[in-house]
């Protein structure tokens, strides 16, 4: 039975990171940019959704506003840094949007405090489901599980099935080609930019009720967003899909087994430390393992 | 001959500058270094320190013993490295006379050779960690907060005279949180029925919840600074786990509690000092406080503002006179002052010899959040390293 709480856990988890990683991916894949201010959007998610929320005096209104600000929000960051970065090479866009990261987080100390902020859980979703003796599951979770899955099939209908999906599925392939082809490259990486800023940012006003709303929170995340879209394949929003439950999974049930596991080993306190050092490797030790039989990652785009 | 008629001269001069120093530094500003962490996720118990002391000044007309005051806040931004190379700048750039503050033990350490070496006395506000209780004690450092051991040891004998029996331990994988661990297990004799660590960057704590609940222990006892915190005291109330009683040191205090808000409601915690303490000082004070910085103050605001009077009281002792080492070090260690905490006293190792607390958070009726004394768990503890102190009786 603890299994299967720790399953739900890690799939919980895992629809978090996709969120996170669903942007990243396609920035990443279609424009070859590699934005390590994504985490930071992912702040900003929070942060707007957290004063949006004690301003509207609800959860909803919240969520509401929120999306539209973040994307207003990624899409200047776009217009003033970002865009000048795409003909530079990886490490120019390393160092620019490291900058942005530094900027922001001490942006958002400076607005907001340093001190965490409060986002309420919304009251029709405040209560749990018992799921074992006395453990509740939170139904706010369960909502998260769900908003993701939706997302994630409103993201592959868009995706593979609209004319604006073909393109950017056409842009990850051969940018240059599609220039050619007529199409307006600058504008459809402009909407792949806000649509990931905007998903960055939902996944901030999702997590803001469970997790704490502070500057730098969303550096934690990036490291295993990256992980997340390494295995899945640059580029590919499917690959995220997958690699991210397996990560949210990974990381989860590895942090309670690991430490049992190691008890077999050796003397119980050590193995408790071990052990917890043992699970945070974990999701890398995957990761390497993965990559050294695909190494492009579980569903490559085809190039 | 040149030469020596140069040296003989600069003699000559430095001997006058020597007897015109007292008069002058008298009216001089005392300098005082106040080093805080200031940007990053900690930032938030930094600001706390601060404006504990800020608000001593304040009140004290930003003065200290009938001399003016010039504070020098130096941000460590909770990187060693950084720190040290600030506070040298400090001492050597400003002189300052006084280095006060430090939220973090590992920033102690590293600030505590580069300022106890240049013969300036280190009051350290929050951070106490055993090494400078015990064999590493120093002159010229004191402390106005605690030995780290102390806080955790206090749930320690608080879940032992509450009868718990099994309690599980749950800590971030780092030296504090093991501390913590032990400090929790020497004055606990039950029966811990696991002990997990996770790493400093954990988010998510649902599989140790769901741990938590499978084991079903009398109580849980934890230590999560900071962001942490939040996230396991929302969790853990999520997850309907709260009839477990929930023990902390640095969990839930007043830097987190707004954003837990009634999640830790009820929840407890070890301190030597909360806002509610009924003495003229301490009322005073968390009102002032309030109505200059529009908050409730923790522990980091309280332990900096009595350093603050407590430097304030030394100085009057000696008159001004800072240049005699022995005098103002007996100054400071006579501890002339009214604390937030009542009485206060130093023990031989220049930590406080106090009372601890156990503390549950409650709703004030205005509707913010502090945590509140419940009973007095150690009375005029002496921390447990005092013994391996062996301090000089002079400088």
């Amino acid at each position: 039975m603890l299994l299967v709480v720790q399953a739900l856990n890690g799939l919980q988890f895992g629809i978090l990171l996709f969120l996170v990683a669903a942007g990243l991916t396609l920035v990443f894949g279609v424009m070859d940019f590699i934005n390590l201010a994504h985490g930071v959007q992912y702040m900003i998610g929070a942060y707007l959704g957290a004063t949006l929320a004690a301003a509207t005096g609800s959860f909803w209104g919240g969520l509401l506003l929120a999306l539209p600000a973040a994307l207003l929000v990624g899409l200047v960051l776009e217009w003033l840094v970002f865009r000048h970065l795409y003909a530079r090479d990886h490490l120019s866009q390393v160092l620019a949007t490291f900058g942005v990261i530094l900027f922001l987080n001490q942006g958002v100390k400076f607005v907001f405090g340093a001190a965490p902020l409060q986002m309420p859980v919304p009251e029709a979703l405040s209560g749990g489901v018992p799921i074992m003796e006395g453990l509740l599951y939170p139904t706010y979770r369960l909502a998260i599980l769900a908003a993701g899955l939706a997302t994630a099939a409103l993201l592959w209908f868009l995706v593979e099935r609209t004319k604006a999906g073909m393109l950017v599925r056409a842009g990850a392939a051969n940018a240059p080609m599609l220039g050619a082809l007529g199409v307006n490259v600058d504008r459809l990486f402009m909407l792949v930019f806000g649509f990931g800023a905007m998903l960055a940012g939902f996944a901030g006003v999702m997590a803001a009720p469970i997790l704490s709303v502070e500057p730098g929170m969303g550096d934690n995340l990036l490291i295993l967003a990256f992980v997340v879209i390494v295995i899945g394949g640059i580029g590919s929003v499917r690959g995220a899909f997958i690699a991210a439950l397996l990560v949210g999974l990974v990381e989860t049930i590895g942090r309670s087994a690991m430490p049992d596991l190691m008890r077999l080993f050796l003397d119980p306190s050590a193995a408790r430390q071990a052990g917890a050092a043992m699970a945070s490797m974990l999701v890398y030790v995957v990761m390497a393992l993965i990559l050294a039989v695909k190494p492009a990652g579980l569903f490559p785009v085809k190039r | 001959m040149p030469h020596l008629n140069t040296s003989r001269r600069m003699l000559l001069a430095a001997g006058a500058a020597g007897l015109a120093a007292p008069a002058l530094a008298q009216n001089a500003p005392i300098k005082v270094g106040l080093v805080a962490v200031l940007t990053g996720p900690q930032a938030a118990l930094g600001t706390q320190l601060r404006d504990g002391w800020m608000l001593g000044m304040r009140q004290l007309n930003n003065q200290l013993g009938g001399r003016p005051v010039e504070t020098i806040v130096i941000d460590d931004e909770l990187r060693p490295d950084v720190a040290v190379t600030k506070v040298r700048a400090a001492l050597e750039r400003d002189r300052v006379d006084f280095v006060v503050g430090v939220v973090f033990s590992n920033i102690l350490a590293a600030i505590m050779r580069p300022v106890t070496e240049a013969n300036t006395f280190l009051i350290s506000t929050n951070a106490g960690p055993s090494t400078f209780a015990g064999r590493g004690c120093n002159p010229f450092f004191f402390a106005t907060s605690y030995n780290n051991d102390q806080v955790h040891s206090v749930m320690g004998q608080a879940a032992q005279d509450d009868g718990r029996r099994r309690v599980f331990l749950l800590t971030p994988n780092y030296q504090a949180g093991r501390d913590a661990m032990a400090g929790f297990k020497s004055r606990f004799r039950g029966e811990v029925v696991d002990e997990v660590y996770v790493p400093l960057t954990q988010l998510d704590f649902s599989a140790e919840l769901a741990r938590i609940a499978s084991l079903r222990p009398d109580a849980v006892f934890t230590f999560m600074p900071g962001g942490l915190g939040v996230n396991l005291v929302r969790q853990y109330r999520q997850a309907g786990l709260a009839n477990i009683p929930f023990l902390s040191t640095f969990t839930v205090d007043e830097a987190t509690l707004p954003a837990q808000g009634e999640a830790a409601l009820g929840f407890f915690s070890g301190t030597n000092w909360a806002p509610n303490m009924d003495n003229p000082a301490n009322r005073a004070f968390v009102r002032d406080f309030e109505a200059a910085f529009n908050y409730v103050p923790a522990s980091y605001a309280a332990q900096t503002f009595d350093a603050a009077n407590l430097l304030n009281g030394a100085v009057r002792r000696v008159g001004g006179n800072l240049a005699d080492k022995n005098a103002l070090r007996a100054a400071i260690a006579a501890a002339d002052f009214q604390s937030v905490r009542g009485a206060f006293r130093f023990g031989a190792n220049q930590f406080p010899v106090q009372d601890f607390w156990l503390a549950q958070v409650a709703r004030r009726p205005d509707g913010r959040f502090q945590t509140e004394t419940v009973r007095r768990v150690l009375e005029a503890n002496v921390d447990p390293w005092a013994g391996e102190c062996r301090m000089p009786a002079r400088i």
